[in-house]
């Protein structure tokens, strides 16, 4: 590895192309571990977002008023406010207003901090997408065969779970993928609220080596490469799930 | 790069030659005036009361000034990007505006030598801490500026992990919620911030790091009153008077203040 480093160290000594997080080992470790947040950020995010979609998407079909009445206000006040704003919302006004904690430097901490909130905000924000989108795809199912499991004496929550989930599933997801490559590239914004992920890290290194575009340039290859991935995965996913003859 | 420069000394020495020769301090005796470029929004150095007026520790060293040489003095507010800019033009006679003096700067205005006062690096942290010196803040979380250079140095020489914010309005709010332990800044700004009453609680309790020295000036080709300048700051700190200030306005005297003063002494 270390000839990889010293190679790097060259090409910025003969040609001004400045990467100093190849070998520079405080640079380096810093970007790791921006990579590191950012994927275990969109992680976390991806899970929850998906859970607040299908539980939503569900209670927005229960037969009591005020349960459709919630689901529709948080589904309108997270789909129609910026992420950004709601990240500084619940890092600097809901987070100063909740209890407190002794932390191990002898001081008072909030209970959560800004890894957390980034994933609260950022996982209703994409929820809120989420819903509609299963909203969607539960429409798609036939009303015949929701009848014909009713018929057959499954609960609502059997109907729900065994039959129009699992179709609504194939219906919902390319519109779910959309929403989820746009979550991972939304975790970025945590840079706003110091959560230490790969731009906040590259914004770090680039203010004290003075080599914005390198870093630009590293950045837009490392965020294409890893929704690559993703989007990989759920194509993978999409062919897996396919019914021949259904939808 | 070599025509640019030639080009550069050329202008710069046209300038100076038909700025020496209408010399600032006739001008200044004439209209019976000291027009000075003061800071209005850094407390304590330079800031409004609240009829409007600037005061502060600069604008009573302008008013030194404007005392030596027996006219009145007028305030001129200014900010980091257009200071210089206002002194080239001769919109002000002199600027003492919290300028850090560098190479760079020395080439588009004259700043008299010695440089009269200094600023550094420094934390603002709760009391109750009980912060000693730099090392303690190894592992604590430690707010700062996004793109600040004492950054990679707090955190690389002392192991601080760097919360790092757009703007000092959220480092300062992130430091109240208590995300951080201590909030690494300009030493000048803290001291400022600690004395404000919602502040009580919080200290600078450390040793200043990369101090910096700030310089004031004037006009590049008036060596006349450069020369009154680097007189009137070596009195200053001859007489403590820099110290003074310091105490009148509520700053804890710096270690640099201290030091010029032995020196002159």
């Amino acid at each position: 590895m270390e000839f990889v480093f010293d190679w790097f160290r060259t090409l910025y000594q003969e040609t001004g192309i400045n990467l100093p997080f190849l070998y520079d080992e405080y640079d380096r470790n810093r970007m790791i571990g921006g990579f590191l947040t950012t994927i275990w950020l969109s992680l976390v995010c991806l899970f929850f977002s998906v859970i607040i979609g299908v539980i939503g998407a569900w209670l927005q079909g229960s037969s009591f008023k005020w349960t459709r009445r919630i689901v529709n206000g948080y589904i309108q006040l997270f789909r129609n406010t910026p992420p950004l704003v709601q990240l500084y919302f619940f890092y600097f006004a809901i987070g100063t207003l909740l209890p407190r904690v002794e932390n191990d430097w002898g001081g008072q901490s909030p209970i959560l901090g800004s890894f957390a909130w980034a994933a609260i905000s950022l996982s209703f924000f994409a929820g809120a997408f989420n819903v509609e989108i299963f909203r969607s795809g539960i429409e798609a199912v036939p009303k015949s065969t929701v009848e014909a499991a009713e018929a057959l004496g499954f609960s609502k929550l059997q109907i729900y779970r065994d039959i129009t989930l699992p179709l609504a599933f194939r219906v919902v997801l390319p519109a779910l993928n959309n929403n989820l490559v746009n979550l991972v590239k939304t975790t970025t914004l945590a840079y706003a609220i110091a959560v230490p992920e790969m731009l906040y890290e590259a914004n770090q290194i680039w203010s004290d080596n003075v080599n914005v575009t390198e870093m630009m340039i590293f950045l837009l290859l490392a965020y294409f490469a890893l929704v690559g991935v993703l989007v990989s995965g759920m194509n993978r996913w999409e062919r897996a799930m396919k019914i021949p003859g259904y939808g | 790069m070599n025509l640019k420069t030639l080009a550069t000394t050329l202008v710069v020495s046209a300038l100076s030659v038909t700025a020496a020769s209408a010399d600032i301090l006739d001008t200044i005796k004439e209209r019976g005036k000291l027009i000075v470029g003061t800071k209005a929004d850094y407390k304590p150095y330079g800031f409004l009361d609240t009829d409007g007026n600037i005061i502060g520790i600069e604008p009573d060293l302008a008013k030194d000034v404007a005392d030596k040489l027996g006219v009145e003095v007028e305030f001129v507010p200014v900010v980091s990007s257009n200071r210089m800019q206002f002194l080239e033009q001769g919109k002000i006679d002199l600027m003492i505006a919290t300028m850090t003096d560098k190479p760079d700067r020395r080439e588009i205005v004259l700043i008299p030598d010695p440089n009269y006062y200094s600023s550094g690096t420094n934390v603002l942290a709760l009391k109750s801490l009980g912060l000693k010196e730099w090392e303690d803040l190894r592992g604590k979380p430690v707010c700062g500026i996004q793109g600040a250079f004492y950054n990679k140095a707090t955190s690389q020489t002392y192991g601080a992990e760097i919360v790092a914010f757009k703007g000092t309005a959220e480092a300062y709010s992130a430091l109240q919620g208590g995300n951080c332990a201590a909030f690494v800044y300009d030493d000048s700004a803290i001291v400022a911030k600690a004395a404000e009453p919602e502040w009580a609680d919080y200290e600078m309790p450390l040793q200043t790091i990369d101090d910096a020295p700030w310089g004031l000036a004037v006009a590049l080709g008036e060596d006349n009153f450069a020369e009154l300048m680097s007189e009137m700051i070596i009195d200053w700190h001859k007489s403590g008077r820099i110290l003074e200030l310091e105490t009148k306005w509520g700053v804890t005297n710096t270690p640099f203040a201290q030091a010029m003063h032995e020196k002159y002494k």
